[in-house]
């Protein structure tokens, strides 16, 4: 394939990433950027072209030692729904945007502590980063089967400009540090899809086509030289050696920029964490599970044939001539290399700005008071930071590390970054740790892996035979930098960590506890290891004195924020802790507050320097914060107690209001009821006067109409009777003061005997009563006096309403197995629908509106419902077909 | 003669009524619910209508309404006779713009007066 094809090949790659970046960056919460699978695939990053093309060089050459770096993430990974819970949380509310802000915020936000962790990552990570340009520029070169050439000559170094102009240009589109790029993680993601897939490919045509499977390649391996040899875990010094490189990779995944960056920083939910702990290990067992066929395929491909191992993959696929493959394989590194160069260059860059660049001195150009320009100049700042750092690591690739395979890059920079460990897990569980401790544990772990590492493979660089790594510094003996104190059963990698590491520690914890550290420190360990009890009002726990204006402060979040934004964060501020608009003075809460709003676009130590400039502090003793915290823990006790006493008196209150509207409708139910009894109770009585009135004033009335007036005041009389019957009964079965009394009865004689009394009446009126039995005829259990009634009322009811010229009721008995069900039915006007239920109530009233005449006796319905509920059944009312059904049901077994 | 119509769904009051003003030479009409009176009214206005308030389907206050909508019927003289005695039950009759107010149960005597006295004006 030559140089322009897959140059074009590279550019329609990188715009296809480009535009899923773009894409993600405006869907940003939709549910196919922001969720777990995305998150878990992005942390994949961790899997560089060392996983890719290293480890099958490794695998090759040694055997299973290529696991370690493996194994030391899959068993940490469990811890995380713990500890990166709260390293997430830590960071969130402190507005954290890098593992330098992280650190030296801690550790009562150190300056000094920012700017050395910022150059230990840069040193730590750049020559990682060349490792990765070399692994482009050499896969390119087999690819397109070309030679490098001079730097101005060789294509690569135009792909290096590229990818730095590309990162500069889309990593640095927030000023606040801290905000989440949903873009790059997209596209991250989609890389670390892509290059599972590509290699699994390659990994599945060297098992399946290249070879006949696992087995055939094991056999044909078994008989090269050294196979058993390079396949034993070995003796226990290889198995310290192991144990100390799944150390190594243990730190890695936490403390790696890159991981930092997409783990913490990037993190949109921490419930993602949850998936990632199963799906990442995963991913890297799929990962790892083709590397060693592939690296012993190769072996057997090209034995006596020498080529660079970590190509093998590359190799296979050109050997058997299928370009398709060798384009999918190199894709997958390109993307590997791409994602770690972008992830990592944000990084670092972001802190080269806001741990380095601006505490040290650039903070005096950020003067402007217009927001934009200081903004841009931010933005400008690392966008250039981006850049260099990509064209310095090309140049440290193309001029000192060729020499050396990607793992062993990849191992010292894993074990710059390690001494990083002791504070950054100590500021996570160890409140005594201190600045000066952590900045002494640093810089010792450094010198001596500059010492038993650095020096010795820069040395080697030059291949000149040397007497400081045979013999140690001026000669003596214990200070060999393979074999410090004579330990010489390591490797110089875990050597190197074991001693580094060990001093790091020791330093770090004697020098935390010999020395008193300064109360601020004391007061962020405080907020970092008991994270979770500040987590929602962090302000809360910051310690402050000293006399500050609000209005100074507001200016200088102007300069950065803007208005706007400065505005409406205050203003989220005061409903936060219910502060006045009004007030002039800054509090220690709005001091932190402001601290963090600065911190995304600045870094925390220049926020602090920012603040402190306009807020005169005054000192506070160590004592007295330990008091004041000691205090403001009581405080959120005694807070949280206070707030649940309230959410409970809070409940109280709603219940409270609930039995009172209860209250208030049985209340208005009471007056509604004796307004409508009062009317009912009126009414016949309205009758019985006006028909007496006239019968005493007026000696003229015609006889048949003093008959008619004399018979009103008879049925009028009745009618107030039974109304009082009514009400009395009603009251009865309301205080439960009416019993039932059950007896064996047959229904169907039950009803004959309400039925019979009303023949003479029905027939009267011209009403058809059809009885349907469709029932066997045998005996219940109900208080038959009370059954009466329910028929009497359920048949009054039909006869008042039934309507046309052929009046007809009809009356249906039912078995439904469990219940009897009898239906009385009548053609007539409907109920309306929205009454159906409210018939049953006393002096049911239509649209709840009490103008409205109550039908029928109003007491009779609602009594037969209490009669029937008191006999376990069910009452209710069915309109069809003109025909107007009321039914209800009586239980077989009572 | 005044026409009068009465408007009640208590067939023993409407026949004490019915009587009471025919005997008083009056032309009386009579309705059973707030409809059949609206209907009745659109045949023959008369000059005073006396109107139960609560009644199945178009009740007392919603014939009124629509009497008052009517520009024939907006000035029959109205007597809401009510069992409703409430004082708020009265200011809302009499706020719909009915001439008087009588509660349920009434004299005879000085419901005739009241009409009387309403029908000189």
């Amino acid at each position: 394939m030559n140089s322009i094809t897959l140059l074009i090949i590279l550019v329609l790659y990188l715009g296809f990433l480009f535009a899923i970046a773009q894409w993600a960056e405006k869907k940003s919460n939709n549910k196919w950027t922001n969720n777990a699978y995305i998150y878990t695939l992005s942390l994949a990053v961790y899997c560089t072209t060392w996983t890719y093309y290293g480890s099958i060089g490794v695998a090759a050459n040694s055997g299973v030692n290529y696991l370690a770096i493996y194994l030391g993430p899959v068993m940490v990974i469990p811890t995380w729904i713990l500890i990166l819970k709260k390293i997430i949380r830590i960071s969130r509310v402190n507005k954290i945007s890098g593992i330098a802000d992280f650190i030296s915020l801690r550790y009562g936000n150190d300056r000094f502590l920012g700017a050395l962790v910022t150059v230990i990552c840069v040193v730590g990570i750049l020559p990682y980063i060349a490792l990765q340009l070399k692994a482009i520029s050499e896969t390119f070169h087999i690819v397109t089967q070309t030679a490098d050439t001079i730097i101005l000559k060789d294509t690569t170094t135009y792909v290096a400009i590229a990818l730095a102009l590309f990162t500069s240009y889309y990593g640095t589109r927030y000023v606040d540090a801290s905000e989440k790029r949903k873009g790059i993680v997209m596209a991250i993601a989609v890389e670390s899809f892509l290059k599972l897939v590509f290699f699994l490919t390659i990994g599945i045509f060297v098992t399946f086509f290249a070879f006949d499977g696992f087995q055939d390649i094991f056999n044909q391996a078994s008989l090269l030289e050294n196979f058993s040899e390079k396949n034993s875990i070995g003796d226990f010094s290889q198995a310290i050696n192991w144990f100390l490189l799944c150390i190594l990779s243990l730190f890695a995944i936490f403390i790696l920029p890159r991981q930092f960056h997409v783990s913490i920083i990037e993190n949109n939910r921490e419930k993602h964490i949850k998936t990632a702990i199963w799906l990442f290990p995963l991913y890297l067992l799929l990962f790892n599970l083709f590397v060693y066929p592939i690296a012993w395929g190769g072996n057997i491909l090209f034995e006596g044939n020498p080529v660079n191992a970590d190509m093998y993959s590359l190799y296979i696929a050109q050997l058997f001539e299928q370009q398709w493959l060798v384009l999918l394989v190199f894709l997958g590194g390109f993307s590997a290399a791409i994602s770690m160069i972008v992830v990592s260059t944000i990084a670092l860059s972001t802190m080269l700005s806001n741990n380095l660049l601006i505490p040290y001195g650039f903070i005096g150009k950020l003067q402007s008071d217009k927001q934009e320009k200081n903004s841009n100049r931010i933005v400008r700042s690392r966008k250039i930071g981006i850049f260099s750092l990509i064209i310095v690591a090309y140049f440290i690739f193309r001029y000192f590390a060729l020499d050396y395979s990607l793992v062993s890059i990849g191992l010292i920079s894993f074990v710059i970054i390690a001494q990083l460990a002791p504070s950054f897990f100590g500021a996570l569980f160890w409140k005594r740790g201190s600045a000066k401790g952590a900045i002494a544990g640093i810089i010792v772990g450094f010198l001596i892996c500059f010492y038993t590492l650095l020096v010795p493979y820069a040395i080697g660089i030059s291949t000149l035979e040397n007497h400081f790594i045979s013999d140690g510094l001026f000669g003596i003996e214990i200070l060999k930098p393979f074999q410090l104190v004579g330990l010489d059963y390591l490797e110089p990698v875990p050597h190197a960590l074991f001693w580094s590491l060990l001093a790091n520690f020791f330093i770090y914890y004697g020098v935390s506890i010999s020395f008193k550290g300064n109360y601020r420190e004391r007061n962020y360990a405080e907020m970092y290891v008991d994270i979770d009890k500040y987590i929602s009002n962090h302000e809360n726990a910051f310690i402050w004195k000293g006399t500050a204006y609000k209005a100074d402060i507001e200016k200088i979040l102007n300069r950065f924020l803007g208005e706007e934004r400065t505005t409406r964060a205050l203003r989220i501020f005061n409903v936060k802790y219910n502060i006045d608009n009004d007030t002039t003075m800054a509090d220690a809460r709005l001091i932190k507050f402001s601290e963090n709003l600065l911190t995304g676009h600045i870094g925390t130590a220049s926020a602090k320097i920012l603040i402190g400039s306009v807020a005169k502090e005054d000192q506070i003793s160590l004592p007295e914060v330990l008091r004041i915290l000691e205090e403001s823990k009581e405080n959120i006790l005694l807070n949280k107690k206070l707030t649940e006493t309230s959410n409970e008196l809070q409940k109280l209150s709603i219940q409270l209001k609930e039995a009172n509207e209860t209250l208030l409708k049985k209340d208005k139910q009471k007056d509604d009821f004796l307004d409508t009894v009062t009317h009912e109770l009126r009414t016949p009585i309205t009758a019985i006067r006006a028909s007496t009135e006239l019968l005493y004033d007026d000696d003229e009335i015609p006889e048949d109409i003093k008959k008619q007036f004399l018979q009103n005041i008879i049925t009028e009389s009745d009618r107030l009777n039974r109304l009082i019957d009514q009400i009395l009964d009603l009251e009865k079965f309301e205080t439960g003061k009416q019993k039932i009394y059950l007896s064996e009865n047959q229904i169907t004689k039950t009803f004959e005997k309400v039925i019979n009394p009303l023949k003479q009446l029905l027939n009267n009126k011209s009403i058809q009563v059809n009885t349907h039995f469709e029932i066997e005829d045998f005996k219940l259990l109900y208080d038959e006096e009370r059954i009466i009634q329910v028929f009497t009322n359920l048949l009054s009811n039909a006869i008042k309403f039934c309507s046309g010229n052929h009046a007809k009721i009809d009356i249906y008995f039912y078995d439904k197995v469990e219940y009897i069900e009898i239906a009385v039915s009548n053609f007539g006007k409907p109920i309306p629908e929205d009454d159906l239920l409210t018939i049953f109530d006393k002096f049911y009233q239509s649209n709840n509106q009490n103008i409205k005449k109550p039908i029928g006796s109003g007491l009779g319905l609602a009594i037969c419902k209490k009669i029937i509920e008191a006999h376990h059944g069910k009452i209710w009312a069915e309109n069809s077909n003109a025909t107007v059904t009321l039914k209800f049901t009586l239980p077989k077994r009572y | 003669m005044k026409k009068i119509l009465i408007v009640d769904d208590e067939p023993n009051i409407l026949m004490t009524l019915e009587y009471a003003f025919k005997k008083k030479n009056y032309l009386v009409f009579i309705a059973r619910d707030g409809q059949e009176a609206l209907d009745l009214m659109h045949i023959e206005i008369p000059n005073l209508v006396i109107l139960d308030i609560m009644m199945p389907e178009v009740d007392g206050y919603a014939a009124l309404h629509a009497m008052k909508e009517n520009p024939l019927l907006r000035n029959c003289k109205v007597i809401f006779l009510s069992a409703k005695n409430q004082e708020s039950d009265i200011e809302k009759g009499l706020l719909l713009g009915a001439d008087a107010y009588v509660t349920k149960p009434f004299s005879i005597k000085k419901l005739l007066e009241k009409v009387e006295n309403l029908l000189v004006d």
